[in-house]
Protein backbone atom coordinates (compact mmCIF):
# COMPACT_ATOMS: atom_id res chain seq x y z
CA UNK A 1 0.00 0.00 0.00
CA UNK A 2 1.64 3.53 -0.92
CA UNK A 3 2.80 5.63 1.58
CA UNK A 4 1.90 9.35 2.36
CA UNK A 5 5.21 11.22 2.71
CA UNK A 6 5.86 15.27 4.30
CA UNK A 7 7.83 16.71 1.32
CA UNK A 8 7.68 20.32 3.36
CA UNK A 9 6.96 22.33 6.57
CA UNK A 10 6.42 26.07 7.23
CA UNK A 11 5.47 28.00 10.62
CA UNK A 12 4.43 31.57 11.15
CA UNK A 13 5.17 33.18 14.73
CA UNK A 14 2.59 32.38 17.35
CA UNK A 15 1.11 35.23 19.30
CA UNK A 16 -1.13 38.17 19.27
CA UNK A 17 -1.10 39.33 15.58
CA UNK A 18 -2.73 42.69 15.94
CA UNK A 19 -0.58 43.32 12.23
CA UNK A 20 -2.01 40.46 10.02
CA UNK A 21 -5.20 39.24 9.09
CA UNK A 22 -6.16 34.89 9.01
CA UNK A 23 -4.91 34.65 5.32
CA UNK A 24 -2.00 36.42 5.74
CA UNK A 25 -1.34 34.07 8.76
CA UNK A 26 -1.51 31.27 6.33
CA UNK A 27 0.81 32.87 3.93
CA UNK A 28 3.41 32.94 6.23
CA UNK A 29 3.67 28.96 7.11
CA UNK A 30 2.62 28.06 3.55
CA UNK A 31 5.63 30.45 1.90
CA UNK A 32 7.92 28.87 4.58
CA UNK A 33 6.81 25.07 3.69
CA UNK A 34 6.89 25.99 -0.07
CA UNK A 35 10.01 26.79 -0.61
CA UNK A 36 11.15 24.12 2.31
CA UNK A 37 9.87 21.27 0.07
CA UNK A 38 11.41 23.56 -3.26
CA UNK A 39 8.58 22.49 -5.64
CA UNK A 40 6.12 24.60 -7.70
CA UNK A 41 3.27 26.09 -6.54
CA UNK A 42 1.09 24.54 -9.27
CA UNK A 43 2.36 20.69 -8.28
CA UNK A 44 0.15 21.57 -5.45
CA UNK A 45 -3.31 19.83 -6.70
CA UNK A 46 -5.43 20.31 -3.55
CA UNK A 47 -4.86 22.30 -0.26
CA UNK A 48 -7.29 21.27 3.55
CA UNK A 49 -7.86 24.41 5.69
CA UNK A 50 -7.89 23.82 9.48
CA UNK A 51 -9.72 25.90 11.23
CA UNK A 52 -12.63 27.00 13.83
CA UNK A 53 -14.65 29.34 11.94
CA UNK A 54 -16.52 31.03 15.04
CA UNK A 55 -13.72 32.91 15.53
CA UNK A 56 -13.73 34.57 12.39
CA UNK A 57 -15.84 37.17 10.45
CA UNK A 58 -14.91 35.87 7.35
CA UNK A 59 -17.75 33.78 6.30
CA UNK A 60 -16.15 30.12 4.69
CA UNK A 61 -12.22 30.87 4.85
CA UNK A 62 -10.95 28.08 2.90
CA UNK A 63 -12.10 30.27 0.14
CA UNK A 64 -9.99 33.61 0.84
CA UNK A 65 -7.02 31.40 1.76
CA UNK A 66 -6.99 29.94 -1.19
CA UNK A 67 -6.94 32.63 -3.12
CA UNK A 68 -4.72 34.77 -1.33
CA UNK A 69 -2.35 31.70 -1.44
CA UNK A 70 -2.89 31.87 -5.56
CA UNK A 71 -3.90 28.33 -5.45
CA UNK A 72 -6.70 28.85 -7.33
CA UNK A 73 -8.31 26.66 -9.05
CA UNK A 74 -7.33 23.76 -7.45
CA UNK A 75 -9.33 22.40 -4.94
CA UNK A 76 -9.71 22.99 -1.32
CA UNK A 77 -12.44 22.73 1.95
CA UNK A 78 -12.37 23.28 5.56
CA UNK A 79 -12.31 20.43 8.39
CA UNK A 80 -13.65 21.40 11.92
CA UNK A 81 -13.58 19.72 15.29
CA UNK A 82 -12.55 22.93 17.66
CA UNK A 83 -9.11 22.54 18.61
CA UNK A 84 -8.10 19.33 16.45
CA UNK A 85 -9.65 21.12 13.50
CA UNK A 86 -5.81 21.27 12.20
CA UNK A 87 -5.16 17.10 12.40
CA UNK A 88 -8.89 16.43 10.62
CA UNK A 89 -6.87 18.33 7.79
CA UNK A 90 -4.23 16.31 7.93
CA UNK A 91 -5.97 13.22 8.01
CA UNK A 92 -8.76 14.46 5.24
CA UNK A 93 -5.36 15.11 2.96
CA UNK A 94 -4.45 11.66 3.95
CA UNK A 95 -7.14 10.35 2.75
CA UNK A 96 -7.13 12.16 -0.39
CA UNK A 97 -3.70 11.00 -1.23
CA UNK A 98 -4.49 7.37 -0.21
CA UNK A 99 -7.10 6.94 -2.19
CA UNK A 100 -5.55 8.27 -5.33
CA UNK A 101 -7.79 11.36 -6.05
CA UNK A 102 -4.96 13.64 -4.64
CA UNK A 103 -0.56 13.95 -5.26
CA UNK A 104 0.49 16.76 -3.40
CA UNK A 105 -1.81 18.44 -0.80
CA UNK A 106 -1.09 21.52 1.26
CA UNK A 107 -2.41 21.43 4.23
CA UNK A 108 -2.77 24.83 6.63
CA UNK A 109 -4.09 25.24 9.94
CA UNK A 110 -4.78 28.82 10.29
CA UNK A 111 -6.64 30.96 13.47
CA UNK A 112 -7.05 34.06 14.45
CA UNK A 113 -8.31 34.22 17.82
CA UNK A 114 -7.45 37.63 19.58
CA UNK A 115 -10.14 39.96 17.94
CA UNK A 116 -12.37 38.38 20.37
CA UNK A 117 -12.02 39.08 23.92
CA UNK A 118 -11.41 36.57 26.92
CA UNK A 119 -14.95 36.56 28.32
CA UNK A 120 -16.14 35.93 24.53
CA UNK A 121 -13.94 33.09 24.15
CA UNK A 122 -14.57 31.88 27.63
CA UNK A 123 -18.03 31.87 26.60
CA UNK A 124 -17.37 30.60 23.03
CA UNK A 125 -15.02 27.47 24.36
CA UNK A 126 -17.36 26.43 26.90
CA UNK A 127 -20.11 25.93 24.85
CA UNK A 128 -18.04 22.46 23.39
CA UNK A 129 -19.88 21.11 26.75
CA UNK A 130 -23.31 20.41 25.40
CA UNK A 131 -25.42 24.02 25.60
CA UNK A 132 -28.90 21.87 26.68
CA UNK A 133 -27.61 20.41 29.89
CA UNK A 134 -24.12 22.38 31.52
CA UNK A 135 -23.21 25.38 29.42
CA UNK A 136 -26.80 26.94 30.84
CA UNK A 137 -24.28 26.64 34.44
CA UNK A 138 -21.51 28.59 33.13
CA UNK A 139 -19.30 26.11 32.02
CA UNK A 140 -15.95 26.93 30.76
CA UNK A 141 -13.29 25.25 29.07
CA UNK A 142 -10.84 25.59 31.83
CA UNK A 143 -13.43 24.26 33.73
CA UNK A 144 -14.55 21.00 32.40
CA UNK A 145 -10.17 19.93 32.60
CA UNK A 146 -10.34 21.24 36.31
CA UNK A 147 -13.36 18.61 36.44
CA UNK A 148 -11.20 15.98 35.35
CA UNK A 149 -7.90 17.37 37.42
CA UNK A 150 -9.97 16.75 40.30
CA UNK A 151 -11.15 13.66 39.25
CA UNK A 152 -7.57 12.22 38.31
CA UNK A 153 -6.05 13.66 41.99
CA UNK A 154 -9.04 11.68 43.66
CA UNK A 155 -8.27 8.35 42.08
CA UNK A 156 -4.37 8.34 41.82
CA UNK A 157 -3.32 11.14 44.42
CA UNK A 158 -1.77 13.22 41.76
CA UNK A 159 -1.02 16.59 43.26
CA UNK A 160 -0.80 20.41 42.38
CA UNK A 161 2.57 20.34 41.88
CA UNK A 162 2.86 17.77 39.29
CA UNK A 163 0.69 19.92 37.56
CA UNK A 164 3.04 22.78 37.67
CA UNK A 165 5.70 20.56 36.60
CA UNK A 166 4.45 19.97 33.36
CA UNK A 167 4.53 23.64 33.41
CA UNK A 168 7.56 24.75 33.75
CA UNK A 169 8.95 22.17 31.24
CA UNK A 170 6.97 23.30 28.54
CA UNK A 171 7.60 27.01 29.27
CA UNK A 172 11.97 25.74 29.74
CA UNK A 173 11.31 24.28 26.22
CA UNK A 174 9.06 27.32 24.38
CA UNK A 175 11.89 29.71 25.76
CA UNK A 176 14.28 27.15 23.04
CA UNK A 177 11.46 28.01 20.12
CA UNK A 178 11.95 31.36 18.29
CA UNK A 179 8.07 30.77 16.65
CA UNK A 180 6.65 30.13 20.39
CA UNK A 181 4.63 32.97 22.46
CA UNK A 182 6.00 32.77 25.82
CA UNK A 183 9.53 32.79 25.51
CA UNK A 184 10.96 32.09 28.76
CA UNK A 185 11.30 29.99 31.86
CA UNK A 186 9.26 29.87 34.52
CA UNK A 187 9.86 28.41 38.42
CA UNK A 188 7.39 25.81 39.68
CA UNK A 189 6.63 28.13 42.68
CA UNK A 190 5.48 30.96 40.26
CA UNK A 191 2.88 28.61 38.59
CA UNK A 192 1.79 27.19 42.08
CA UNK A 193 1.22 31.13 43.05
CA UNK A 194 -0.07 32.36 39.84
CA UNK A 195 -4.30 33.55 39.83
CA UNK A 196 -7.52 30.97 39.92
CA UNK A 197 -8.70 29.83 36.86
CA UNK A 198 -10.83 27.39 37.86
CA UNK A 199 -9.52 24.85 40.95
CA UNK A 200 -7.30 23.26 41.24
CA UNK A 201 -6.16 24.98 37.62
CA UNK A 202 -4.22 28.22 37.57
CA UNK A 203 -3.05 30.74 35.17
CA UNK A 204 0.18 28.60 34.69
CA UNK A 205 -1.94 25.33 33.97
CA UNK A 206 -3.58 26.99 31.02
CA UNK A 207 -1.94 27.75 27.16
CA UNK A 208 -2.89 30.82 25.90
CA UNK A 209 -5.20 31.97 23.39
CA UNK A 210 -3.26 32.90 20.22
CA UNK A 211 -3.40 34.00 16.45
CA UNK A 212 -0.94 31.66 13.88
CA UNK A 213 -0.64 29.32 11.24
CA UNK A 214 1.74 26.43 9.96
CA UNK A 215 1.84 24.49 7.05
CA UNK A 216 2.40 21.02 5.92
CA UNK A 217 2.59 19.63 2.32
CA UNK A 218 1.90 15.71 1.76
CA UNK A 219 2.66 14.10 -1.16
CA UNK A 220 2.19 10.30 -2.17
CA UNK A 221 5.18 8.00 -2.09
CA UNK A 222 6.13 8.03 -5.62
CA UNK A 223 5.87 11.65 -6.14
CA UNK A 224 7.79 11.98 -2.32
CA UNK A 225 10.96 9.45 -3.48
CA UNK A 226 10.91 11.45 -6.78
CA UNK A 227 11.00 14.73 -4.74
CA UNK A 228 14.81 12.93 -3.79
CA UNK A 229 15.53 14.73 -0.09
CA UNK A 230 14.78 12.77 2.91
CA UNK A 231 11.13 12.35 3.53
CA UNK A 232 9.40 11.57 7.24
CA UNK A 233 6.47 8.87 6.41
CA UNK A 234 3.24 9.81 7.96
CA UNK A 235 2.65 5.75 8.63
CA UNK A 236 -0.59 5.67 11.29
CA UNK A 237 -3.56 7.74 11.41
CA UNK A 238 -6.08 7.53 14.14
CA UNK A 239 -9.39 8.66 14.95
CA UNK A 240 -12.08 8.41 17.70
CA UNK A 241 -14.75 10.17 19.38
CA UNK A 242 -15.91 10.32 22.95
CA UNK A 243 -19.47 11.72 23.88
CA UNK A 244 -19.84 15.58 23.50
CA UNK A 245 -21.03 15.36 27.53
CA UNK A 246 -18.86 14.70 30.52
CA UNK A 247 -22.70 13.78 32.02
CA UNK A 248 -21.97 10.12 29.78
CA UNK A 249 -18.07 9.44 30.17
CA UNK A 250 -17.03 6.09 32.01
CA UNK A 251 -14.58 8.12 33.97
CA UNK A 252 -13.47 11.90 34.21
CA UNK A 253 -9.83 11.21 34.43
CA UNK A 254 -8.93 9.76 30.65
CA UNK A 255 -10.08 10.28 27.39
CA UNK A 256 -11.45 7.26 26.05
CA UNK A 257 -10.59 9.07 22.22
CA UNK A 258 -7.27 9.04 22.72
CA UNK A 259 -6.99 5.97 23.74
CA UNK A 260 -8.70 4.61 20.34
CA UNK A 261 -7.16 7.10 18.36
CA UNK A 262 -3.30 5.86 19.48
CA UNK A 263 -4.63 2.20 19.27
CA UNK A 264 -5.52 2.73 15.87
CA UNK A 265 -2.34 4.64 15.16
CA UNK A 266 0.39 2.57 16.76
CA UNK A 267 -1.35 -0.44 14.72
CA UNK A 268 -1.04 0.80 11.68
CA UNK A 269 2.16 2.27 11.75
CA UNK A 270 2.85 -1.03 12.92
CA UNK A 271 4.69 0.33 16.29
CA UNK A 272 4.61 0.65 20.20
CA UNK A 273 4.79 3.28 22.70
CA UNK A 274 8.22 2.03 23.52
CA UNK A 275 8.95 2.74 19.90
CA UNK A 276 8.40 6.56 19.93
CA UNK A 277 11.09 8.83 20.91
CA UNK A 278 9.24 12.18 20.57
CA UNK A 279 5.84 13.35 20.97
CA UNK A 280 3.96 16.16 20.73
CA UNK A 281 0.70 16.10 22.91
CA UNK A 282 -2.27 18.09 23.37
CA UNK A 283 -1.11 20.10 26.68
CA UNK A 284 -4.27 22.78 26.80
CA UNK A 285 -4.29 22.41 30.31
CA UNK A 286 -1.14 20.88 32.67
CA UNK A 287 -3.79 17.74 33.18
CA UNK A 288 -4.12 17.29 29.61
CA UNK A 289 -0.56 16.28 29.11
CA UNK A 290 -0.69 14.15 32.18
CA UNK A 291 -3.41 12.49 30.65
CA UNK A 292 -2.07 12.20 27.36
CA UNK A 293 0.74 10.35 28.74
CA UNK A 294 -1.30 7.51 30.04
CA UNK A 295 -3.88 7.16 27.28
CA UNK A 296 -0.86 7.02 25.00
CA UNK A 297 0.73 4.23 26.82
CA UNK A 298 4.30 6.00 27.88
CA UNK A 299 3.08 4.98 31.47
CA UNK A 300 0.44 3.05 33.13
CA UNK A 301 -3.06 4.75 33.98
CA UNK A 302 -2.32 6.83 37.20
CA UNK A 303 1.39 7.32 37.18
CA UNK A 304 1.52 10.39 34.56
CA UNK A 305 2.02 12.59 37.58
CA UNK A 306 4.93 10.73 38.60
CA UNK A 307 6.46 10.81 34.68
CA UNK A 308 6.72 14.44 34.83
CA UNK A 309 7.77 14.61 38.78
CA UNK A 310 10.92 12.13 37.41
CA UNK A 311 11.47 13.88 34.21
CA UNK A 312 11.11 11.11 32.14
CA UNK A 313 9.26 13.38 29.51
CA UNK A 314 12.23 15.70 29.04
CA UNK A 315 14.61 15.21 26.66
CA UNK A 316 17.27 12.94 27.93
CA UNK A 317 14.54 12.11 30.76
CA UNK A 318 15.21 8.37 29.85
CA UNK A 319 11.09 8.33 28.44
CA UNK A 320 9.59 9.82 25.60
CA UNK A 321 10.24 13.90 25.50
CA UNK A 322 7.03 15.48 24.87
CA UNK A 323 6.24 18.76 23.79
CA UNK A 324 9.86 19.92 23.24
CA UNK A 325 8.96 23.01 20.86
CA UNK A 326 6.88 24.88 24.05
CA UNK A 327 3.66 22.84 23.78
CA UNK A 328 0.30 24.60 23.22
CA UNK A 329 1.19 26.16 26.72
CA UNK A 330 4.54 27.94 26.14
CA UNK A 331 3.95 28.21 22.31
CA UNK A 332 0.42 29.53 22.43
CA UNK A 333 -2.78 27.70 20.78
CA UNK A 334 -4.37 28.97 17.60
CA UNK A 335 -6.75 26.33 17.80
CA UNK A 336 -7.04 25.43 13.77
CA UNK A 337 -3.24 25.98 13.42
CA UNK A 338 -1.98 23.32 16.64
CA UNK A 339 -2.34 20.19 14.89
CA UNK A 340 -0.56 21.61 12.08
CA UNK A 341 2.23 23.14 13.98
CA UNK A 342 2.58 19.71 15.98
CA UNK A 343 3.35 18.01 12.45
CA UNK A 344 5.79 20.52 11.42
CA UNK A 345 7.76 20.20 14.92
CA UNK A 346 7.63 16.45 14.78
CA UNK A 347 9.01 16.08 11.14
CA UNK A 348 11.48 18.84 12.23
CA UNK A 349 12.84 16.51 15.05
CA UNK A 350 12.68 13.29 12.61
CA UNK A 351 14.71 15.08 10.23
CA UNK A 352 17.58 16.41 13.01
CA UNK A 353 16.92 20.04 12.34
CA UNK A 354 14.93 21.19 15.50
CA UNK A 355 18.89 22.45 16.81
CA UNK A 356 19.10 23.67 20.66
CA UNK A 357 15.78 21.10 21.57
CA UNK A 358 16.93 18.67 19.00
CA UNK A 359 16.05 14.43 20.80
CA UNK A 360 18.61 12.58 20.07
CA UNK A 361 18.02 9.65 17.54
CA UNK A 362 14.64 10.22 16.70
CA UNK A 363 13.18 7.82 14.24
CA UNK A 364 9.76 7.80 15.25
CA UNK A 365 7.18 10.71 16.40
CA UNK A 366 3.81 11.07 17.14
CA UNK A 367 1.46 14.04 17.49
CA UNK A 368 -1.85 13.76 19.83
CA UNK A 369 -4.24 16.43 19.24
CA UNK A 370 -7.71 16.83 20.92
CA UNK A 371 -10.83 18.64 19.96
CA UNK A 372 -13.42 19.72 23.05
CA UNK A 373 -12.93 18.25 25.89
CA UNK A 374 -12.01 15.12 24.27
CA UNK A 375 -15.22 14.21 21.67
CA UNK A 376 -12.34 14.35 19.18
CA UNK A 377 -8.79 12.58 18.99
CA UNK A 378 -6.41 11.88 16.26
CA UNK A 379 -3.26 10.25 16.98
CA UNK A 380 -0.63 10.43 14.09
CA UNK A 381 2.52 8.57 13.58
CA UNK A 382 5.41 9.68 11.77
CA UNK A 383 8.61 7.81 10.47
CA UNK A 384 11.69 8.27 8.44
CA UNK A 385 13.29 6.11 5.83
CA UNK B 1 -41.02 26.35 28.44
CA UNK B 2 -37.69 25.09 28.07
CA UNK B 3 -35.92 28.27 27.83
CA UNK B 4 -37.18 28.98 31.76
CA UNK B 5 -34.21 26.61 32.44
CA UNK B 6 -30.93 27.95 33.69
CA UNK B 7 -29.78 31.41 34.18
CA UNK B 8 -28.85 32.02 30.57
CA UNK B 9 -30.52 29.66 28.23
CA UNK B 10 -28.97 28.08 24.58
CA UNK B 11 -31.53 25.72 23.28
CA UNK B 12 -35.38 26.55 24.12
CA UNK B 13 -36.64 24.10 21.24
CA UNK B 14 -36.34 20.43 22.42
CA UNK B 15 -38.66 17.50 22.67
CA UNK B 16 -38.43 17.27 26.38
CA UNK B 17 -39.37 20.64 26.93
CA UNK B 18 -41.83 19.84 29.96
CA UNK B 19 -38.80 18.90 31.66
CA UNK B 20 -38.51 22.50 33.13
CA UNK B 21 -42.77 22.88 33.68
CA UNK B 22 -41.97 20.11 36.15
CA UNK B 23 -39.36 21.42 37.30
CA UNK B 24 -40.90 24.92 38.21
CA UNK B 25 -43.67 22.33 40.15
CA UNK B 26 -40.62 20.75 41.90
CA UNK B 27 -39.86 17.77 40.02
CA UNK B 28 -37.10 16.52 39.00
CA UNK B 29 -37.77 13.83 36.02
CA UNK B 30 -35.91 11.64 34.01
CA UNK B 31 -36.28 9.69 30.77
CA UNK B 32 -37.46 6.08 30.66
CA UNK B 33 -37.78 4.69 27.14
CA UNK B 34 -41.41 3.01 26.11
CA UNK B 35 -39.90 0.10 24.20
CA UNK B 36 -36.73 -1.35 26.27
CA UNK B 37 -36.96 0.47 29.55
CA UNK B 38 -33.75 2.37 29.28
CA UNK B 39 -33.95 4.96 31.87
CA UNK B 40 -31.60 8.03 32.21
CA UNK B 41 -30.66 12.11 33.14
CA UNK B 42 -30.64 14.24 31.41
CA UNK B 43 -34.14 12.62 29.87
CA UNK B 44 -34.08 12.15 26.30
CA UNK B 45 -36.79 11.86 24.09
CA UNK B 46 -34.46 9.67 21.68
CA UNK B 47 -33.79 6.21 23.07
CA UNK B 48 -29.80 5.84 22.48
CA UNK B 49 -30.07 1.81 22.71
CA UNK B 50 -32.99 0.96 20.74
CA UNK B 51 -33.54 4.28 18.72
CA UNK B 52 -37.79 4.22 20.09
CA UNK B 53 -38.79 7.74 20.09
CA UNK B 54 -41.55 6.79 22.14
CA UNK B 55 -40.64 7.93 26.34
CA UNK B 56 -42.22 9.08 29.60
CA UNK B 57 -40.91 11.49 32.44
CA UNK B 58 -39.85 9.47 35.43
CA UNK B 59 -39.09 11.24 38.92
CA UNK B 60 -35.90 11.03 40.20
CA UNK B 61 -35.42 11.19 43.65
CA UNK B 62 -32.53 13.40 43.45
CA UNK B 63 -29.72 11.78 45.57
CA UNK B 64 -26.74 10.57 44.27
CA UNK B 65 -22.97 11.21 45.15
CA UNK B 66 -20.29 13.93 43.72
CA UNK B 67 -18.66 12.83 40.94
CA UNK B 68 -15.94 15.67 40.57
CA UNK B 69 -16.31 19.43 40.79
CA UNK B 70 -14.28 22.52 40.16
CA UNK B 71 -14.83 26.65 41.08
CA UNK B 72 -14.66 28.80 38.49
CA UNK B 73 -13.16 32.15 39.09
CA UNK B 74 -12.81 33.37 35.44
CA UNK B 75 -16.52 33.00 34.18
CA UNK B 76 -17.73 33.55 31.28
CA UNK B 77 -20.37 36.09 28.85
CA UNK B 78 -23.26 36.12 31.31
CA UNK B 79 -22.06 34.91 34.08
CA UNK B 80 -19.78 37.44 35.62
CA UNK B 81 -22.53 38.56 38.21
CA UNK B 82 -22.13 35.28 40.17
CA UNK B 83 -18.66 34.46 39.90
CA UNK B 84 -16.69 32.70 41.27
CA UNK B 85 -19.40 30.05 41.43
CA UNK B 86 -18.95 25.94 42.16
CA UNK B 87 -19.84 23.62 39.75
CA UNK B 88 -20.07 19.67 40.63
CA UNK B 89 -20.79 16.19 38.12
CA UNK B 90 -23.45 13.66 40.36
CA UNK B 91 -23.97 10.47 39.90
CA UNK B 92 -27.48 10.01 40.29
CA UNK B 93 -28.68 7.01 42.29
CA UNK B 94 -31.54 5.99 39.62
CA UNK B 95 -28.92 6.07 36.70
CA UNK B 96 -27.21 9.02 35.08
CA UNK B 97 -25.55 12.15 35.98
CA UNK B 98 -26.60 15.83 36.67
CA UNK B 99 -24.19 18.96 36.78
CA UNK B 100 -25.24 21.72 38.94
CA UNK B 101 -24.27 25.02 41.33
CA UNK B 102 -23.37 24.11 45.06
CA UNK B 103 -26.28 25.91 46.67
CA UNK B 104 -26.07 27.57 49.94
CA UNK B 105 -26.29 24.38 52.50
CA UNK B 106 -22.79 23.22 51.39
CA UNK B 107 -19.63 25.31 52.65
CA UNK B 108 -16.61 25.55 50.21
CA UNK B 109 -14.34 23.85 52.32
CA UNK B 110 -16.90 21.08 52.82
CA UNK B 111 -16.91 19.90 48.93
CA UNK B 112 -15.52 16.30 48.70
CA UNK B 113 -15.28 13.96 46.04
CA UNK B 114 -17.16 10.77 47.05
CA UNK B 115 -19.80 12.89 49.19
CA UNK B 116 -23.49 12.58 49.47
CA UNK B 117 -25.79 15.18 47.72
CA UNK B 118 -29.59 15.98 47.11
CA UNK B 119 -30.02 17.89 43.34
CA UNK B 120 -32.98 20.00 44.43
CA UNK B 121 -35.09 21.68 42.01
CA UNK B 122 -35.16 25.60 42.08
CA UNK B 123 -36.93 28.89 41.17
CA UNK B 124 -35.04 32.09 40.42
CA UNK B 125 -37.39 33.93 42.26
CA UNK B 126 -35.65 37.44 42.01
CA UNK B 127 -36.14 37.71 38.02
CA UNK B 128 -39.40 38.26 36.72
CA UNK B 129 -39.99 36.08 34.33
CA UNK B 130 -40.03 32.56 34.77
CA UNK B 131 -36.65 30.80 35.84
CA UNK B 132 -35.75 27.24 36.78
CA UNK B 133 -32.56 25.51 37.92
CA UNK B 134 -31.30 23.40 40.49
CA UNK B 135 -28.80 23.14 42.84
CA UNK B 136 -26.78 20.73 44.76
CA UNK B 137 -27.50 20.45 48.53
CA UNK B 138 -27.17 18.69 51.92
CA UNK B 139 -28.87 15.35 51.71
CA UNK B 140 -32.20 15.76 53.46
CA UNK B 141 -32.73 19.33 52.17
CA UNK B 142 -36.24 20.14 51.90
CA UNK B 143 -38.09 22.19 48.50
CA UNK B 144 -41.02 23.84 47.56
CA UNK B 145 -44.66 22.49 46.85
CA UNK B 146 -44.04 18.90 47.03
CA UNK B 147 -42.09 18.77 49.77
CA UNK B 148 -44.38 21.39 51.78
CA UNK B 149 -47.71 19.17 50.77
CA UNK B 150 -46.02 15.71 51.94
Amino acid sequence: MTRVGVIGIGHGIFGRRSDATVQELAFEAFREALADAGIERKEIDASVIGSVPEYHKQRSLAGVVQEYLNLNPAPTWLTEVACASGSAAMRTAWMGIKSGVHQIVAVIGCQKMTELSTPEILALMGRVGEVQWESIFGTTFPGYYAMFAHSHMHAFGTTRRQLAEVAVKNHSYGALNPKALFRKEITVEKALESEPVASPLHVYDCCANADGAACVILASEDRARAHGRKVVWLDGVGCATASMSVLRRPNLYSLPSAVEAAQQAYRMAEVGPRDVQVAEVHDCFSIAEIMAYEDLGFCEKGQGGRYIEERKSYIGGGGVAVNVDGGLKAKGHPIGATGVSMAVEIVKQLRGAAEARQVPDARVGLTHNVGGIGQYTFVHVYRKD
Amino acid sequence: MFEWFGKVNFSPYTKVGDFAGFLKDGYLKGSRCRACGFKTFPPRADCPQCLSGEFDFVDYSGRGRLHTYTRIAAAPNGFEDVAPYTIGVVDLEEGGRCLAWFGSTIREEEIKIGMELQVVPRIFEEIEKIKVSYSLEKPGTKWGRRHADA
